[in-house]
């Protein structure tokens, strides 16, 4: 026996099966790129759809928390929240949400007019409450942003002015205008350092957003009700349930046409792939002419479009995480988080279409006599 | 003989046909779908967008600064102005009364009940208005859809009340008891959840609230729903520099600005803001959402195209012999080519025709589980859809005719190809 033959000997049906693989690939570019293609395009939309479904949830839970606070901690019956709350909250918090620390006096104005005053944080408020129009936030102590309706009574002109609090006098600079539309219009707010020197009055509310799922922001208020005795912890539901609402909303209409997007991609891959292997007919009755048993035949041609359909979620998976991050960036302003548990979904998906999309054809193939094939009729 | 070619082609092929058509059928059905959903989410999602409350503040011109610490109103009552109850039908006059979803008076009284000093609030709760011949319900259970109420809601003309839960629990009060406000007794219809002040108030219909403060038909302040278009440059803009074109097209659009503009012509010496906490985040909200679907629309039209163009290029590679044929018997590669076309626009109008019905139906279906709305489609749409279908289906086939055509009917006809 020649050394080539002996070599063969061992392993023929294998090399022969992987030959034929590459060869039909190889001679046949045209259809099989066209039918590549097909499954590229369809694995890159199902994998975009499928990773903008997953992260949206995410990405409009960031444009929520601008709606402000979904948690309040006051002090119990009115009263002022004892020391070092802030420290426990922020603790409980542990960098997923802003915290912001507000008081509150009445107090009353160079000619006699009642005004509230408001102690915060300018650093965070600025944060938690994006939707404030303010013509320039305060930097220096003893710098106010006033309401604009209360800068009507204090200050017209963005002169300094002079607050009393139980006869106690402060003397302030207007910084800036602040605009709400709400009763933070009527306010005067100064910084919490400056506010406490002049009062003595500690703060008696707590505004806090809390990011995440309802769940964790449910779970924040549990731990805060059970960490705080002292004080009363209530959600806002006017924003929580707001954004449960629109979020449901919004999430079904994508599930809606993710659904309806990915089951079109599937049928182009299947009308495609079915198409290429009723094409290939001739080689089918070859192949049972020499003597392939039906068996063999199948197997090959779902191998080759297990393969395909391999080849194509894989490419079309990294086309799609693009595609995702692209409409990510354009919408979000923030890249979607690629998600590689989708690879495994698309993969399988992929797979079972192009088999199902082989299998069908040979079935109906089976039926015909192979000389019929071959005359070409 | 070139329409008995076609009929003959339709008539003995209607199993490919069928499948080519059915491809056509569902990329259309699903591009029609998809553009329907996506021109009016934005509608609906602005409608959703109104569960987080009132978006305009409507107060009296002259009115004092408000004295409000978490929602306690420590304004004295003599204090301030008022505005006048008989004015707020005429928010229905407004060129905008359509977008106005609802609106809600608010009249806060300090009363003492049971040795406490309390807060008492005059609202509307569902109240029936009339403005001119037209009919229409209004109040807080549009305004305030986070309010639950545990026991009945109050009848606007009753002298029943809500009891926040707090305060309940605190007084030890049911649904169904009675509370002595200002030495008059009132029957206690239910519990109030608001999560917010509310739930250590009591809230009356406004009438109620009216009479313990001796005023009748004053209202402190209107909260006011309306549907709002996003902002934009032009809605910035201060009214008062526009020239008389441009303040026309500010005036009629539905900017949150225009809008409280035009509430302050109804109402008389009202002042009107936009709650910006509201009015502002529901523009990037609503943007965002739009955003999102318009490029889902376009992904989806995207794999639509490509379904059918694959399918119509499937449909005509099978057909070599059939060209070979006609080759081979002196077609030409224009009369060949021409009846491809032919039946590809058939095709696509059928299929076009059939899938746009269908198309419509998907997105009733849609509209009504997720949004429990109409989602209509409007019939303009018709032929821009027949046009896509065709252009679709000729820039699919157009590849798989060129190889057809091109192709040695000797090939063709031996079978090898």
């Amino acid at each position: 026996m020649s050394p080539i033959a002996t070599r063969r000997a061992g392993a023929p049906h294998t090399s022969m099966f992987l030959r034929m693989l590459l060869r039909a690939a190889v001679l046949r570019r045209g259809r099989a790129a066209s039918a590549l293609l097909a499954m590229v395009v369809a694995a890159a939309t199902a994998t975009a759809m499928l990773n903008l479904y997953v992260d949206v949830q995410a990405k409009l839970r960031k444009e929520f928390r601008n709606y402000g606070a979904n948690i309040v901690v006051v002090g119990k019956d009115g009263a002022a929240l004892p020391d070092g709350l802030l420290n426990a909250v922020h603790a409980i918090l542990n960098g997923r949400g802003l915290a912001v620390p507000f008081a509150y006096v009445v107090a009353r104005t160079s000619d006699g007019q009642s005004v509230v005053v408001a102690g915060t944080d300018f650093q965070q408020v600025r944060k938690l409450n994006s939707w404030w129009s303010v013509s320039g936030w305060p930097q220096a102590s003893r710098d106010a942003l006033v309401g604009t309706r209360a800068a009507a009574v204090v200050s017209s002109q963005g002169k300094p002015f002079d607050l009393g609090f139980q006869g106690r006098i402060i003397h302030v600079n207007a910084a800036g205008r602040l605009s709400t539309g709400a009763a933070e219009d009527s306010r005067i707010y100064v910084s919490l350092a400056d506010f406490e020197n002049w009062t003595s009055v500690q703060p008696s509310t707590i505004e806090i957003a809390a990011s995440g799922s309802p769940e964790e922001v449910n779970s924040v208020i549990t731990r805060l009700t059970n960490a705080l005795p002292a004080a009363e912890i209530r959600p806002v539901r006017q924003i929580m349930e707001g954004e449960a609402r629109v979020l449901g909303k919004t999430r079904a209409t994508l599930l809606a046409s993710a659904s309806l997007i990915i089951l079109t991609a599937a049928l182009c891959v299947l009308s495609t792939l079915m198409g290429w292997v009723l094409d290939r007919r001739r080689d089918f009755a070859i192949m049972k002419a020499l003597g392939a048993s039906e068996q063999l035949i199948s197997s090959f041609f779902a191998a080759e479009a297990g393969v395909l359909g391999a080849i194509g979620a894989i490419v079309g998976f990294l086309i799609g995480i693009g595609v995702a991050a692209w409409i990510g960036r354009v919408n979000f302003h923030a890249p979607v988080v690629p998600r590689f548990n989708v690879l495994a979904w698309v993969l399988l998906g992929s797979i079972v279409v192009a088999l199902i999309s082989a299998v069908l054809p040979i079935s109906l193939l089976r039926r015909v006599q192979p000389a019929v094939i071959l005359r070409g009729e | 003989m070139f329409l008995r070619l076609l009929y003959e082609s339709f008539r003995r092929q209607k199993r490919r046909k069928a499948l080519a058509g059915v491809a056509i059928t569902l990329g259309v059905a699903v591009a029609t779908a998809m553009i329907a959903v996506a021109t009016d989410v934005g509608d609906k999602i602005s409608r959703e967008l109104r569960s987080y409350g009132a978006n305009l503040l409507v107060t009296p011109q002259e009115d004092t600064l408000d004295l409000q610490i978490g929602g306690v109103d420590l304004k004295p009552p003599s204090d301030g102005t008022y505005l006048k109850e008989a004015d707020l039908p005429k928010i229905r006059g407004t060129f905008w009364h359509h977008n106005i979803v609802g609106f809600a008076p608010m009249l806060p009284v300090g009363v003492e009940v049971s040795g406490q000093k309390l807060t008492l609030l005059g609202t509307y709760f569902s109240k029936k208005l009339t403005f001119g011949k037209e009919d229409f319900t209004t109040g807080v259970r549009i305004t305030h859809p986070w309010w639950k109420v545990q026991g009945a809601w109050p009848d606007d003309e009753s002298q029943d009340v809500l009891v926040g839960e707090n305060l309940a629990t605190k007084l030890g009060l049911k649904p169904g008891n009675q509370i002595r406000i200002g030495g008059q007794p009132h029957r206690i219809s239910g519990m109030l959840s608001s999560g917010g002040a509310e739930d250590n108030q009591i809230v009356t219909p406004l009438g109620v609230a009216q009479q313990i403060l001796g005023r009748l038909g004053a209202v402190r302040r209107l909260y006011v729903s309306a549907l709002t278009k996003p902002e934009d440059a032009l809605a910035r803009r201060d009214p008062k520099t526009m020239n008389a074109e441009l303040f026309d097209r500010w005036y009629c659009s539905p900017y949150v600005e225009s809008i409280a503009y035009q509430l302050q012509e109804a109402i008389p010496h009202s002042h009107a803001e936009q709650i910006r906490q509201v009015a502002q985040n529901e523009g990037t909200v609503l943007s965002r959402i739009k955003g999102l679907m318009l490029l889902v629309t376009f992904a989806a039209l995207l794999a639509s195209a490509l379904a059918v163009s694959a399918a119509m290029a499937t449909a005509i590679f099978e057909r070599r012999g059939e060209v070979g044929l006609m080759k081979a018997l002196g077609g030409g590669n224009t009369t060949i080519a021409a009846l491809f076309f032919v039946e590809a626009m058939l095709l696509a109008l059928i299929g076009g025709l059939v899938g746009f019905v269908g198309g419509a139906v998907l997105a009733r279906q849609i509209g009504r589980s997720i949004f429990a709305a109409q989602i209509t489609i409007d019939p303009v749409l018709l032929p821009v859809i027949l046009a896509l279908a065709v252009l679709v289906t000729f820039a699919g086939s157009a590849f798989a005719i060129r190889r057809a055509v091109k192709f040695d009917p000797v090939y063709a006809l031996r079978g090898e190809g």
